[in-house]
């Protein structure tokens, strides 16, 4: 009995290893693991059974991500994984690792701000350049090139940018 | 050979997941149809970005439905094989786009809704309802601050842009009252707490629209005659036609798949 649960308990610490690399199509310098999308793994009978849950909605990137979730976990030799979305508690933009945050800023998309409640929309919103570190910005656009992100603007070294929004 | 249309067995709860689910398909279909038309490139994705939204929740609503009835229909059959009589969403979200000003107040109209709404629903005792809530209303917020912005926009704006918000806000005023009719079917869900009782959000509404409007200088029109019959599959001539383009490749070849 102690002998299955400790390799239950290894089974699926490798298999969170393995489906902890899986990187966001869209934003391919996060991974799931970053983004708080790797929910829980669960192991019974030796079959893996992982759950994510979907940031937005509509976000056309959670099919791809089951996917690879599915090939990453066979190339690290569990057969026939299965991959479960859960809904709740909804997905929020505070589960991004301060890791993910920081990789998003090198990589030129301002972080969501931690711990703003979704009401902190509708208030003044305070958003740092993610390339000179200047908070002189301005929204261009509520919608960006994804579900995620909005189109900002430095007005101090004037480039546009990407901001992934709160939620 | 061609599909035919599925049977559903309507009980409450799948009535209601089927209702909510047309309302975010029918709309964001709408939206979708905006795409490489709209009059700048940002809110060409700013309105893509909306319907996929929708259409992500209308998913969900389908899937927990299919769920519901344990039959063998599913979210495409649900969407792909029911007729318009079949269909039962408001008629406020099968509405042309018509222009620019036209869309926007639809949206508007309906965001102000749904974001008290899918809020309220967050406490539903119906726990998948509830989740999906709990995602909708943060997206819903999104699409309710981005139309109220161009009422302001369009309402204040130029002479034309403000003529254009007004006759759209006219036009479209008669079909928000379905927005906050219950029947009998639902009655039952709101008394055992897996729905909201929808009167209860109508003066939260009429308060932001008219707050919206009047920041605009827009009128809220007076009249309080109210158009209904989406929820019951009386539609206006509109969805017939929105749902042959949106089903003609299922409808042509059933099962297609790529």
């Amino acid at each position: 009995m102690v002998n299955h649960v400790t390799r239950d308990m290894e089974l699926r610490q490798r298999a969170w290893d393995a489906a902890a690399q899986v990187v966001d199509p869209e934003i391919p310098v996060l991974t799931i693991a970053d983004l708080g999308v790797l929910r829980d793994i669960s192991v019974h009978d030796g079959e893996i059974e992982v759950a994510i849950t979907p940031t937005y909605s509509g976000c056309p990137a959670m099919n791809m991500i089951a996917v690879e979730i599915e090939v990453a976990l066979e190339r690290a030799g569990f057969r026939k994984p299965t991959v479960r979305t859960v809904l709740s508690p909804a997905w929020t933009t505070d589960w991004m690792s301060d890791d993910g945050r920081r990789k998003l800023k090198e990589y030129g998309i301002a972080p969501p701000q931690a711990g703003r409640g979704r009401r902190a929309l509708f208030g003044v919103e305070e958003v740092a350049c993610p390339q000179c570190g200047s908070t002189d910005t301005e929204t261009l656009s509520e919608f960006g090139s994804t579900s995620c992100k909005a189109l900002w603007r430095c007005k101090s070294c004037r480039e546009p940018f990407d901001y992934f929004k709160c939620h | 050979m061609t599909a035919a249309s599925i049977t559903v067995s309507e009980t409450p709860l799948v009535l209601y997941a089927l209702r909510r689910a047309d309302d975010a398909l029918i709309l964001g279909h709408r939206l979708s149809e905006w795409c490489g038309h709209a009059p700048m490139l940002e809110e060409d994705m700013a309105l893509a970005n909306m319907g996929l939204d929708l259409l992500g929740q209308a998913r969900e609503l389908y899937a927990y439905a299919a769920k519901v009835e344990g039959k063998n229909n599913t979210e495409d059959t649900f969407a792909y094989l029911r007729d318009v009589r079949q269909y039962r969403n408001l008629l406020l979200v099968e509405q042309k786009n018509g222009d620019f000003a036209r869309t926007m107040v639809r949206q508007f109209f309906y965001s102000a809704f749904a974001d008290l709404y899918w809020r309220a629903m967050m406490t539903s005792r119906d726990a998948t309802l509830a989740a999906i809530a709990a995602k909708s209303e943060k997206e819903s917020a999104y699409h309710l601050r981005h139309s109220s912005e161009w009422m302001m926009r369009l309402g204040d704006g130029t002479e034309e842009s403000h003529r254009r918000a007004q006759a759209a806000i006219d036009d479209l005023w008669a079909f928000t009252g379905e927005m906050f009719t219950v029947d009998a079917s639902e009655r039952g869900l709101i008394d055992a707490g897996i729905a909201i009782d929808p009167e209860t959000l109508r003066l939260q509404w009429l308060k932001i629209v008219s707050g919206v409007l009047g920041e605009s200088t827009l009128a809220r029109p007076a009249n309080d005659w109210m158009q209904k019959g989406g929820r019951i599959g009386h539609h206006t001539e509109h969805l017939g036609h929105l749902l042959s383009e949106l089903q003609s490749m299922q409808r042509s070849f059933p099962g297609a798949t790529w």
